[in-house]
């Protein structure tokens, strides 16, 4: 099984051979895999390496999206996300056109390159923006759906690849949140989002709760986790900035007397190398800590 | 001699102060709000093909105004070629208005992309000819920026490219009134050269030596014309 990058090159270069106004910008990274393709050669026009100039990445992009083309950029989440966000801000959303952002190295799947190259925060930042779509996918299936919807839409997209993977994809057809469990009665919903399913489904079997699984964080489904909500709490499982969703929630809930759980990464900035496992570990994100949080939320109650 | 705009307001040139007045108040303009507006004047008198009546038109030129600062001189002769009304010019500023301190695409006729922020014209610009260039079209790309703000790291991430895509469709225009804190040693149009673009320094108050540099031949090149102008005071 191919991985979410290796997809993402295969679906993309399977874009451009189909679509002449599909357009791809690289920023150094990403050229080898697309030189394997052919698109390099074939659509010299369309697949520009701009080189290691990030912010020339995006603006370049929103100009081939004024002349009509739908331009995919793609670079390291933090490359990408963090050092052009001015123009993704203006260049994108403020002239009126749009694109599809793809990154790889999400969170700390690059974690042993050190804190550079780790980028809990792109979702966050992406998430103060108006009318972008954000896509956390959690298996390599998921990203070609995503994808191939994102080429033929006009809205501003992004997708994070990682390397963290679900065992199974979850195909719904539609960007809102699926249910995976369904609750007795009285129990919290649990809303894990891309590649954290696996491990929210492992660290909740023995528990009471509702899970709903979200490969689309934004714009938040708010419809399905209203309609499945038993008890008024919500526990979060991002694999990313903890709280990047939490006022989402709130908003939702308003109207009610409601608890809220969000789990991800931590501010903290974790001075070590290694895997990413290992950095989920030390942010409470493995197994054992998201079980550990979510017990003491329910133990937490106030009797009515 | 390429088209140029067409109008039907009956104004012209020597209407354009009166016409700043209106924004500003000010009966007397300083070098520096004036300072693109010869420039200005001739892209849109006697170089650029666009049409006030079809200001989307996509077999127009394209004209991006980057330094977004001081944009009286750009509205001004906007409104002369008949691309807003001059009813709108007194509206400056407030909060109704189309006309900002900075444009804003989505809100004039005719304007291109919005700026404010420096540094964010070139890269667009430079996307914006290599479509073109993809889809075969004859238009032609402007790009009009400030010396000072070319200190913008953007600018120059663009200039390196447009070099290395060989965009001969892409005329960069600086206007040099000297009010970059660091200046340029060996000059503006240096930094250009050494990229593979073709460069051409004028008077930029001499509409003749203005028109001349915009449209002189640049075969594969990009091009940049660096328009010399009084000191910011």
């Amino acid at each position: 099984m191919p991985n979410m990058r290796e997809r993402f090159t295969a679906v993309t270069s399977d874009l451009l051979d189909s679509d002449p106004n599909v357009a791809l910008i690289l920023a150094a990274i990403g050229v080898a895999q697309f030189k394997d393709t052919g698109v390099v050669d074939r659509h010299p026009d369309r697949v520009i390496n701009v080189g290691i100039r990030e912010q020339l990445l995006i603006g370049f992009s929103a100009g081939m999206a004024k002349e009509g083309f739908r331009p995919i950029a793609h670079s390291y989440a933090p490359f990408l996300v963090e050092r052009p966000w001015e123009q993704i801000r203006l260049d994108f959303g403020h002239q009126g056109v749009s694109g599809i952002l793809v990154s790889i190295g999400a969170t700390y799947d690059e974690a042993d390159w050190g804190r550079t190259h780790q980028a809990p925060e792109d979702v966050q930042l992406l998430s103060m923006l108006p009318g972008w779509r954000i896509h956390v996918p959690g298996h390599p299936d998921e990203v070609e759906a995503q994808l191939r919807a994102a080429a033929t839409d006009d809205t501003n997209v992004y997708i994070r690849l990682s390397t963290q993977t679900n065992e199974r994809a979850c195909l719904t057809g539609g960007p809102g949140f699926s249910t995976i469990r369904t609750g007795s009665g009285d129990g919290p919903t649990v809303v894990a989002v891309g590649p954290m399913l696996d491990v929210a489904m492992k660290a909740t079997a023995d528990l009471d709760v509702t899970l709903l699984y979200a490969n689309t964080i934004r714009p938040f489904d708010g419809e399905t986790l209203r309609a499945v909500l038993q008890a008024p709490e919500v526990v979060l499982v991002e694999p990313y900035l903890t709280g990047t969703s939490t006022t989402e929630v709130s908003k939702l809930l308003q109207a009610r007397p409601h608890r809220i759980l969000s789990l991800g990464t931590s501010l903290k900035e974790n001075r070590h190398y290694g895997t990413s496992d290992e950095h989920f570990a030390a942010h409470g994100m493995d197994e054992a800590g998201i079980r550990a949080s979510i017990s003491e939320f329910l133990a937490q109650r106030v009797p009515v | 001699m390429p088209n140029a705009t067409s109008s039907d307001t009956g104004l012209g040139y020597a209407d354009l102060p009166r016409l700043m007045t209106l924004m500003t108040g000010d009966e007397k303009h300083s070098s520096s709000a004036t300072s693109t507006l010869d420039v200005l004047w001739v892209l849109y008198s006697q170089v650029l093909n666009i049409d006030a009546n079809n200001p989307e038109d996509p077999a127009r030129d394209r004209f991006l105004l980057s330094k977004g600062h001081g944009p009286m001189a750009y509205y001004a002769v906007l409104a002369a070629r008949g691309f807003i009304p001059v009813e709108a010019l007194p509206t400056f500023a407030q909060y109704d208005s189309i006309l900002g301190k900075h444009p804003d695409s989505q809100l004039v006729p005719g304007v291109e992309i919005g700026s404010g922020s420096l540094g964010h014209g070139l890269p667009i610009a430079i996307g914006v000819a290599n479509g073109l260039k993809a889809r075969k079209s004859d238009s032609r790309v402007f790009c009009l920026v400030g010396d000072a703000e070319s200190n913008e790291g953007s600018g120059h991430e663009a200039i390196a490219m447009a070099g290395r895509l060989n965009l001969s469709n892409l005329t960069a225009i600086v206007i040099d009134n000297k009010s970059d804190a660091t200046t340029w040693p060996g000059g503006i149009s240096s930094r250009f050269a050494v990229e593979g673009w073709s460069t051409c320094d004028v008077d930029g108050r001499d509409h003749g030596a203005i028109q001349e540099a915009l449209v002189t031949p640049h075969n594969d090149l990009p091009h940049v014309v660096v328009a010399l102008v009084e000191p910011k005071g």
